[in-house]
């Protein structure tokens, strides 16, 4: 592959040693949270782990230039890198894999992985893949229409520029120039079938047929993602339109815990992404540049094992909704 | 007041919102410019530019999704789809999404929409243009589906419709388009989703009908008195799902003889939900067999004018199904 990297270095992006901790400190709270969730359901406390190993960088690459309550996000079930770095904590990832009634996403209605906040403007998200295309160009739309400065970032994986609405919602943004990006989190695998039989072509290249740019970014180089985002971001708030970027990165996980990876996939593959992790990649950058050293890394380690620790504990405190609450909130009132 | 016919009422009931609230908006395929197929958008785009009367690209999905999308931020469309028969590809939008925000989300996200088809046999309208495809949209709690025959209530539940915070379908029958003729008032009123109208008393039958089918069945109930001296009353749905089933049971338990007739085939359909409710309900007061009439288990509406006219129901059909009943 060929991809281009952070040529320029954080300072000409104009990201303090702050924001790279901020970055660092997501990605990894993102990670242990991911992996803490396969300890659960491994013993047998947790029914479902969907992950999002790997991705990491390609998620809190583009989020760190959402205004969060502000702009809007569609994201995918892979996206709790995103969802986090807009505010929602550690507690709320163990309550909703949990199904209690604190999860903020739905009370215990979906499966983890499905995100929800009115607070933080992430629309509710279901199941099917690709849904999500379509009704971020009517967000998009309704800010373009009050001439606000909102933009919508829309996720999704390869695949899901395999179906209809993935192009409808690219031909409808291009027509009218809305304020969206577009993010393929293209990491290999829709379950068990590899990208080369899913796309055809590049989907970075689609973009032009539309009428917008598209830009393919090395999704493991969370810098070179931030540069990617940054330039889509401006150019959506500047009235020019929408971006399409697509990150190349990859599955770590099995797709869920209930998919066994073995009958599809060589364990060297694997072994050779994971050294291309971008946790490991950024934290090399961050030590190149002085801003973390072995002292700081375990502060920020044993900061996250913590807040994990007692999410967890939190969570399997919590309760469950009354069974009965299944009947309510069919209808809104009023 | 000034006698209009249903398109009319639709247009002035969608006209009277987008007026009265910046919010509400209409889209779909020639909505704009043409002002709909049906001219029922007509001179929406001039008022309202190009936006708020926004000509989309032929696709269906798109139309509903960008619609949801609208909703959740701070708009009110009215999506249009041309002919309910091209509806499917935007099922999973209706049904998977609109109708499920607000439950999937524990009611963080609701979904303020309207959309509008067109639906029943039309002579020339074939299988793609002749569908009642209600019965796919009645299974689907989250989503109202309503389905007014009369222009007064067509523009005062349009108005609740745009103004209610669910998503709902607003069907449309498009033979009754031009048909259906009666003085509407031009004031702001509306019409309460969820509410049946008896549009006729009656001691010795009851017939739940809407659509093409509910003129027909008011035109035989008034033949059917001066003729026969059979008293039937007629009952309209108005909204077919969630039912007001109140009001269908009290006809029911008050004539004791129930039958249902919709232009929809019966298999399935809203025809078979509504009868069973009555068989259960109604049991102890009925004095014959819960009926149903409808269209033939076959695909859709042929072309040709003959099997047409076998395919719907004609009065024949329905005269004879209500002095049967009555008789029984």
């Amino acid at each position: 592959m060929d991809l281009k990297g952070a040529e320029a270095g954080h300072e000409a992006l104009g990201l303090g040693d702050d924001d790279l901790l901020k970055i660092y400190h997501h990605m990894l709270l993102a990670r242990r949270v991911d992996e803490r969730m396969w300890t659960l359901n491994r013993q047998g406390k947790a029914a479902f782990v969907i992950s999002c190993q790997g991705q990491e960088a390609a998620q809190v690459g583009v989020a760190y230039n959402l205004r969060p309550g502000r702009d809007y996000v569609y994201p995918y079930y892979r996206d709790s890198g995103i969802t986090m770095l807009l505010g929602q904590t550690a507690r709320d990832q163990f309550l909703s894999l949990l199904g209690k009634r604190e999860d903020p996403n739905s009370g215990g209605r979906q499966m983890p992985g499905h995100f929800s906040s009115r607070e933080l403007n992430i629309v509710t998200a279901s199941a099917p893949v690709g849904v999500q295309y379509p009704q971020a160009t009517g967000t998009a739309l309704a800010f373009k229409m009050r001439g606000e400065d909102g933009v919508v970032l829309v996720c999704g994986g390869e695949a899901s520029t395999s179906g209809g609405d993935w192009h409808e919602a690219m031909n409808f943004a291009g027509i009218y120039d809305l304020p969206v990006v577009f993010l393929i989190e293209n990491n290999v695998y829709a379950i068990s079938v590899r990208s080369e039989i899913q796309v055809a072509g590049s989907i970075a290249k689609r973009a032009e047929g539309y009428g917008f740019p598209g830009v393919e970014v090395d999704g493991n180089d969370v810098l070179a993602v931030y540069e990617a985002a940054k330039e889509a971001f401006e150019r959506a708030r500047r009235g020019d339109g929408p971006t399409l970027i697509e990150a190349k990165t990859y599955r770590i996980t099995a797709h869920s815990s209930d998919d066994d990876d073995r009958r599809y996939r060589e364990r060297e593959e694997i072994e050779e992404w994971r050294r291309k992790d971008p946790i490991i990649r950024y934290e090399r950058y961050l030590e190149e540049n002085d801003i973390v050293d072995e002292e700081k890394k375990e502060q920020i380690a044993g900061r996250i094992k913590a807040e994990v620790d007692e999410a967890v504990e939190y969570a399997e405190r919590a309760p469950y909704a009354d069974p009965e609450e299944v009947l309510e909130r069919v209808y809104a009132e009023g | 007041m000034a006698t209009k016919n249903l398109l009319q009422a639709i247009h002035d009931g969608l006209v009277e919102e987008m007026r009265a609230d910046d919010t509400v908006m209409i889209m779909g395929e020639d909505v704009g410019k043409a002002g709909g197929v049906f001219r029922v958008t007509e001179g929406l785009a001039a008022e309202f530019g190009p936006f708020r009367a926004m000509d989309t690209p032929l696709a269906e999905s798109l139309i509903v999704g960008a619609a949801i999308g609208l909703s959740v931020n701070g708009m009110r469309p009215v999506a249009e789809i041309q002919f309910a028969d091209f509806i499917p590809p935007a099922f999973d939008q209706i049904v998977n999404e609109a109708a499920r925000f607000y439950y999937r989300s524990n009611g963080a996200w609701n979904v303020p929409l309207t959309i509008r088809a067109p639906y029943g046999a039309v002579p020339g309208g074939a299988l793609y243009h002749s569908q009642s495809v209600e019965a796919w949209f009645c299974n689907t709690p989250g989503l109202k589906v309503v389905a007014p025959t009369f222009p007064v209530d067509a523009k005062g539940m349009l108005k609740s419709a745009i103004r209610d915070p669910n998503p709902v379908l607003f069907l449309e029958h498009k033979r009754t388009y031009r048909l259906i003729k009666e003085d509407v008032p031009e004031d702001d009123y509306v019409v309460p989703l969820g509410e049946a109208r008896v549009h006729r008393e009656g001691m010795d039958l009851t017939v739940v009908s809407y659509g093409m089918m509910l003129y027909q069945v008011l035109e035989v109930a008034g033949r059917l008195s001066k003729e026969h001296g059979i008293e039937v009353e007629v009952v309209e749905p108005r909204m077919l799902y969630p039912l007001d089933k109140e009001t269908i049971l009290a006809s029911a338990r008050k004539t004791g003889k129930f039958l249902v007739l919709a232009e929809a085939n019966l298999t399935g359909s809203v025809s078979g939900e509504i009868a069973a409710i009555v068989a259960r309900e109604a049991f102890e007061w009925l004095d014959g067999p819960v009926m149903r009439v409808g269209a033939p288990d076959v695909p859709a509406a042929p072309f040709a004018k003959p099997m047409l006219d076998f395919f719907v129901p004609g009065q024949e059909k329905m005269e004879a199904a209500m002095l049967e009943l009555a008789r029984y």
